[in-house]
């Protein structure tokens, strides 16, 4: 075993000096140039601690740092949590609710302001402060975290994140223990920014950053400039490695259709919105060496309201997951190799996931073929049959498809359905709230960290149903007081055994399954184009294309 | 006896008559007519074409296979070149029946739904104008003949209604409705009935028609037969509708074809921004709609729906000139803020 293990350090130590060189010298032969970036628009705020999207997530990785980051590497290893600007990973102490980390040193702000411990406790509260979007979940368990989100002002997070400069540690303590707070640290809702950044947001105002790059110039109608950080200096390559171009210039305003002609041209070298569907056959075979597939940790679904209608009868939800095609959605969606059939919650690779499909032909792991038969019989069983179904959709062209495909679903099955197309910027909201009396709807969700719970515990928790609330994520109004209980040992029990708590969430996600309280679509895929000239690109599951780990020359 | 012949006084035309014998004369509003009428009764024979080309097209069908000279031909066709990225709908046939200007994104065959989308269309264009017209023609009947407080409650709230642009005053309307209609009293219209943009595109016209009308009753109100019927005591809602009414018929006849290239018009925008015609249903905004996301491989999904409107706009538009030469000579009714 001793042997094994001096061999195993051995060879890791040879592809660690091996591997070095490789990078520097890369860096030296393609380190420079502009990398052109388009989305049709702005992300939203610039501040961290507020933006809540895939588009603004995805350029803050080299941008900004907490203490600990989802590793900056390529599949499946981008899941894994490093240690950022703290040393390492932290004591775990007091039954598993306290963490001690012990912050680097010599890292400087953009700004010039050396990184201090102050700043890291001044960020915690910050997050409270401007009311983060998930100050209230994923931060609420921090002691002192129940006064800081009834009182924002005048947080203090005292006895939660503590300070000691003399010692440069930061201890976070915790209500009860949580399997998942590095995960919750390492997401940009918890960077550290200066401690004098203003307790608000921070709109079009780029705030200094530690990361290799920096925010210098912003134009939410007309783009975003990320250069350089002048004070970086690389001190974990798999937290926060430094990057290829000398300028990331991301342009707003231009259509899909547009962005795919300037990619096609050469004038841009990637777009963060989806490729339009008739452009895709083209460029599947005329441009496959600009094309990069990769998987998501995301959900198509159907919530169904199990509060209204004909949906609050069960067997009515389960005909509806029996007579949909996933195959067709698939076709819609764009063919097989853009997104695959499912039955269930959790996306395929991702942890507690294990295949499972009723609704199906022929039930079992995967889904094969729908059965109208069924179908038909459980909506005549459920005495639904006749009854008025409305679908609410995005005003998007994909959305509004399936919309439309669902439509002929149902009425093929028995109801009268009509199907609502809304606009994008306020259907997730509307569908959210119980007061417009919403019976089904498409949406989509993306993981914000890989673990079950994020999926199941935050979807179908009683907890996460809020009647007359615009942030109801429990879209579907499910509650089961068995299953609820049965989360909250799986959440208990990743504490000390992840792979116990996985078995568990995967027993979860097949009887969340089998109530039907939303319809599993598909899982799609992320499809970049990128321009000839951009090289090196790297997929990370947790954030997606690392920007900076490209080069353009 | 004589013989002279007894000369018979001249049998004169009536203006009506006058009127349209000089509507025939015209050739452009004759063509444009027989234009419009070959539409609409393309239109009407929706059904029938759907039922004899053996589609339904509401309902998505993306798994179909046509025959075309005997070989099986899918709807939706994969690419297979390459990575074999998405699908691309079947094109124009140019073979009536089957699928003759091609399928959409859902696989459902064009032509039927342009038939469909036209019926939409022109249904719901003619009767926002019908309901146009005739709470305008009330609103300007009453303002102009009541004048007092009557005509300022009435003139200030047609001015708001004009104060809004109609596009933004149409979409709000629409949003606000799209969701749950609308429930006056005991009349309850739902969301997805045709009656929604009726209603809308009816209302926010409504200061076009009621403006002019209510300038001409202000004049026909001080004419002699006017004074006369007052002052012998006919009762005012008589002299409406016997006297005033019968000398605006003619302005309301000329605003028919030209309110309904207007409502033509809003529909199909309000549609195209998903706040008209609800899908499945075809109107032939929604149908540039869903040809916007295939204007690359089958630009014909977009242009074919576009044409249309445009040659029913401009027909009923030169049509609507052509009756306004013949009944209103002296040209004074023009649509427009102007």
């Amino acid at each position: 075993m001793k042997k094994l293990l001096l061999a195993a350090t051995a060879a890791a130590l040879l592809a660690g000096t091996w591997l070095a060189p490789a990078q520097a010298e890369y860096l030296k032969e393609h380190r420079g140039g502009t990398i052109r970036l388009l989305a049709r628009s702005a992300a939203g705020t610039l501040d961290p601690h507020i933006n809540y999207t895939d588009q603004g997530w995805q350029m803050y990785q080299p941008i900004y740092d907490g203490l600990v980051a989802f590793r900056k590497a390529e599949g499946m290893d981008g899941f894994t949590i490093v240690p950022d600007l703290a040393e390492a990973l932290p004591q775990v102490s007091n039954d598993g609710k306290t963490f001690t980390f012990k912050l680097r040193k010599g890292i400087k702000f953009s700004s010039g302001q050396d990184l201090g411990v102050k700043d890291v406790v001044a960020s915690f509260q910050r997050i409270f402060k401007v009311s983060g979007p998930t100050s209230g979940t994923f931060y609420a368990g921090i002691v002192g975290a129940d006064k800081c989100l009834a009182d924002t002002k005048s947080c203090t997070l005292e006895g939660g994140v503590v300070g000691d400069e003399a010692a440069g540690t930061i201890t976070i303590n915790i209500t009860k223990p949580d399997a998942e707070l590095l995960y919750k640290l390492a997401l940009p809702h918890a960077v550290v920014l200066p401690a004098d950044t203003p307790a608000e947001d921070m709109g079009s105002k780029p705030i200094p950053s530690t990361g290799a790059y920096t925010i210098s110039a912003f134009d939410p109608n007309k783009g975003m400039t990320v250069s350089r950080n002048p004070n970086f200096k690389q001190w974990s390559e798999e937290a926060q490695p430094d990057g290829y171009p000398d300028v990331v210039q991301y342009d707003f305003g231009l259509s899909e259709e547009a962005a795919v002609t300037a990619i096609q041209n050469g004038e841009a070298d990637w777009m963060f919105d989806a490729l339009p569907s008739d452009r895709l056959g083209e460029l599947g075979s005329k441009s496959m060496d600009q094309l990069h597939i990769s998987p998501l940790s995301a959900w198509w679904y159907a919530p169904l309201n199990n509060r209204l209608a004909p949906f609050d009868n069960e067997k009515a939800r389960q005909a509806v997951a029996y007579a949909i095609d996933r195959n067709t959605l698939v076709k819609l969606f764009g063919g097989k190799v853009l997104a695959s059939p499912v039955c269930q919650v959790l996306p395929p690779d991702f942890p507690g996931h294990e295949d499972y499909c009723p609704f199906t032909k022929n039930p079992g792991a995967k889904w094969s073929a729908p059965d109208l038969d069924k179908a038909k019989q459980l909506v005549e069983d459920s005495g639904t049959k006749g009854q008025k179904v409305t679908i609410i959709v995005e005003d998007t062209a994909i959305s509004r498809s399936i919309g439309v495909y669902l439509q002929s679903v149902l009425t093929s099955i028995g109801y009268v359905a009509d199907v609502k197309p809304i606009s994008s910027n306020i259907q997730f909201t509307y569908i959210q709230n119980t007061n417009n009396k919403v019976q089904m709807s498409v949406t989509q969700w993306y993981k914000d960290y890989p673990a079950a719970s994020d999926f199941l515990n935050i979807l179908f928790s009683c907890a996460s149903f809020r009647e007359g609330s615009d942030a109801s994520i429990n879209i579907a109004g499910f509650c089961d007081k068995e299953i609820d209980a049965k989360m909250q040992k799986a959440l208990d029990l990743g504490v000390t055994d992840q792979k116990a708590a996985d078995k568990m969430w995967a027993e979860i996600d097949r009887q969340v399954t089998d109530k039907a309280p939303a319809v599993g679509l598909f899982t799609p895929k992320r499809l970049d184009f990128v321009s000839k000239r951009l090289g090196n690109f790297k997929f990370n599951r947790q954030f997606n294309w690392m920007i900076t780990q490209s080069w353009v020359q | 006896m004589s013989n002279q012949a007894v000369t018979m006084p001249r049998k004169t035309r009536g203006p009506w008559a006058v009127a349209f014998a000089k509507l025939a004369t015209d050739g452009a509003a004759m063509a444009s007519l027989a234009v419009f009428l070959l539409i609409v009764l393309a239109c009407l024979s929706a059904p029938l074409y759907a039922k004899w080309a053996g589609v339904d097209p509401f309902a998505s069908t993306l798994d179909a296979v046509i025959q075309i000279d005997g070989a099986d031909v899918p709807v939706m066709e994969q690419s297979t070149e390459g990575l074999g990225l998405g699908y691309t709908p079947l094109g124009p046939t140019w073979r009536l029946g089957n699928y003759f200007l091609g399928a959409d994104s859902q696989g459902r065959d064009v032509m039927a739904r342009m038939l469909y989308g036209g019926l939409s269309s022109l249904l719901i264009s003619g009767a926002a104008t019908i309901f146009t017209l005739i709470l305008g023609t009330a609103a300007g009947l009453i303002a102009g003949y009541f004048g007092g407080v009557t005509d300022t409650v009435l003139s200030r709230f047609l001015d708001i209604l004009w104060a809004f642009p109609i596009y933004l005053l149409a979409i709000s309307l629409s949003i606000v409705t799209i969701a749950h209609g609308i429930t006056i009293g005991p009349i309850q219209i739902e969301s997805g009935s045709l009656w929604l943009p009726v209603i809308i595109i009816g209302i926010v016209y409504v200061p076009y028609v009621a403006r002019p009308i209510r300038g001409q009753v202000l004049a026909l109100r001080k004419s002699e037969f006017v004074l006369a019927a007052i002052n012998l005591g006919v009762p005012g809602w008589r002299i409406l509708w016997r006297d005033i009414l019968p000398n605006v018929t003619t302005t309301l006849i000329v605003f028919v074809p030209l309110m309904m290239a207007l409502n033509m018009l809003t529909e199909s925008a309000l549609s195209f921004l998903s706040i008209g015609v609800q899908p499945p249903a075809a109107s032939w905004g929604t149908i540039i709609q869903d040809g916007q996301a295939l204007l690359y491989t089958r630009p014909l999904v977009a242009l074919v729906p576009g044409l249309a409107i445009a040659v029913s706009v401009m027909a009923l538009n030169v049509f609507g000139d052509g009756l306004r030469d013949a009944l209103d000579p002296r040209s004074k009714v023009r649509l427009g803020r102007d």
